[in-house]
């Protein structure tokens, strides 16, 4: 449950659930974060579960920190069954023009690159969370050896599909955008679909994924 | 084609459909966006008696240059802004803060902004824009909002639907100088050594090229982490400063990620984002401290000097 609430800055508030990552607290996150989406409470304007906090946004010209932390406190939990559980299947080259920091990994971790993506490419992920951008997944948890830090100067420009991976973690880039992971591939699939209103994520959090190694060749016709 | 409609004769630098922007989708990714001066949004669209949430036009440093077909509508132009308006082979110096009417074939010229990176053109008719999420405010990451999501470009037209009824309105305005950024306390403070922490609050950071909707990237003293230059990913809001490894913070803004890595040292009030936004690259940023209670009173009095500033429209 909550071990902990907060504040972050003047319009939101910090539920720490613990810092350890594991699906039985991810379960405690999303469960606290469908009860209070399904209550609709005035004056809330955001909630951005993760692997183990929860950050309940406000509109501050409505109500202030008080009083949504004892709408959190007071908050009656069901059990929820609605989280998904798919299971999909993501296509990745990990050629050198995709594989943007695994020349750096191989030094990092002191691997060769086809140990890293045997290890890589041998598991199941579980996602944790959907975030940072539109639908980009958080999965885990990735193999001991491959655990690395993120970049030290985040990237401006991470190009479109990229997979990276930091710590326990791997993730894809729905969207170029700035970021920090250690990239090891991309995916010429699509995994956020603005257009899809109701249903814009491929992966949400529950569902399981898995990866495949394709060629360059594949890659450059997976769309045609 | 509706018969009233501006034409995008030069679309300039980051001119986007903004509103108040859309709540409640960051569990899946998408942030608020809206506009990045909301009290500069607000007095624009009061002037010309448009609703608090009316579509405006957001342009960053050179704003747009439009051509006008059809019937006289009413337009107005907020921030610090150098614009003029040509009216049959005459060129009208703009003034920000009121009512200009534009007819058939008028043009309007939004030059650049002054010492500021926001300006805002709002138009006193209904557009026909797409809405996505109850809101148009355009994603450009994302391609999420009106104009399928992009920047406006060159030669694309802007369809005007029901044009309000025509008014004369002006406001006695000038935007506040840029004073210090007050922040409160981030959950990650004791993350950084003592020295650190004094030093972020009486060391200048100026503010990098590397600036957009989505972020403020600052320069300054490094920043020494004394934990881990990494946290368990989890949710962001607008105002967060992280510090990644190389210690120069970063400042979460309209369009910011949902979710981040990195130590959380403070975040900027509610009240100074206006301020915070319209700072150009180059400029000075000094962090001062409040407490929740202080900022949540310094909120109220902001929006009350809002409400002061738009009941003054003449």
């Amino acid at each position: 449950m909550i071990k902990n609430i907060s504040n972050l800055g003047d319009a939101a508030v910090y539920c720490d659930f613990g810092d350890e990552v594991n699906k039985e607290i991810n379960s405690n996150v999303i469960n606290y974060f469908q009860n209070l989406k399904d209550c609709n409470f005035e004056g809330i304007t955001n909630l951005t579960p993760s692997y183990n906090k929860l950050i309940v946004s406000f509109d501050l010209s409505i109500t202030n920190f008080e009083n949504t932390k004892k709408i959190i406190e007071n908050l009656e939990i069901k059990k929820n069954h609605s989280i998904s559980k798919k299971k999909i299947q993501i296509p990745v080259c990990c050629e050198d023009e995709y594989a943007l920091d695994l020349k750096k990994l191989e030094r990092k971790l002191n691997k060769s690159t086809d140990e890293i993506l045997e290890t890589f490419f041998s598991k199941e992920y579980f996602c944790y969370m959907t975030g940072f951008i539109a639908g980009m997944p958080f999965l885990g948890d990735i193999d001991k050896n491959l655990h690395a830090k993120r970049l030290e100067t985040p990237r401006v420009k991470v190009p479109k599909g990229s997979i990276g991976l930091t710590e326990q973690f791997c993730n894809i880039y729905t969207f170029e955008s700035p970021g920090g992971w250690n990239i090891i591939g991309n995916t010429p699939l699509n995994v956020f679909d603005s257009l899809n209103q109701d249903n814009p994520n491929l992966i949400n959090p529950g569902d399981t994924v898995s990866f495949i190694q394709i060629n360059k060749e594949k890659y450059k016709n997976y769309n045609e | 084609m509706s018969e009233n409609f501006f034409k995008v004769i030069r679309s300039g630098i980051n001119t986007t459909f903004q509103d108040l922007g859309r709540n409640n989708l960051n569990h899946i990714g998408i942030p608020i966006s809206g506009v990045m001066d909301k009290r500069n949004y607000i007095i624009a669209n009061k002037i010309l008696n448009n609703v608090p949430s009316h579509p405006i036009i957001e342009f960053a440093y050179q704003g747009p240059r439009l051509v006008y077909h059809g019937d006289p509508l009413n337009i107005s132009v907020s921030g610090d802004v150098k614009f003029k308006v040509f009216k049959n082979k005459n060129e009208i110096e703009g003034k920000c803060y009121e009512t200009i009417i534009l007819k058939d074939h008028d043009e309007i010229d939004l030059i650049s902004t002054n010492k500021s990176v926001y300006g805002y053109l709002a138009i006193g008719a209904d557009l026909k824009i797409d809405y996505q999420w109850k809101s148009c405010s355009i994603n450009t990451k994302a391609n999420i909002g009106s104009n399928n999501g992009k920047k406006l470009k060159d030669n694309q037209t802007i369809e005007v639907l029901k044009i309000k009824e025509l008014s004369r309105r002006k406001l006695n305005h000038i935007n506040s100088k840029i004073e210090n950024i007050r922040v409160i306390k981030g959950t990650n403070f004791h993350y950084f050594s003592k020295e650190s922490q004094s030093k972020f609050f009486k060391n200048e950071y100026s503010v990098t090229k590397l600036t957009d909707r989505m972020g403020m990237r600052l320069e300054g003293e490094r920043l020494d982490n004394i934990v881990n230059n990494n946290i368990k990913s989890e949710g962001l809001v607008k105002g967060v400063i992280q510090i990644p490894a190389d210690g120069n913070p970063i400042i979460m803004l309209a369009d910011h990620g949902t979710i981040g890595g990195y130590p959380k040292i403070a975040t900027v009030i509610s009240a100074d984002f206006d301020k915070l936004s319209q700072l150009t690259p180059g400029s000075k940023i000094k962090f001062k401290e409040v407490n929740l209670k202080d900022a949540e009173t310094i909120f109220k009095l902001y929006e009350m000097e809002t409400n002061n500033i738009i009941s003054k429209i003449l």
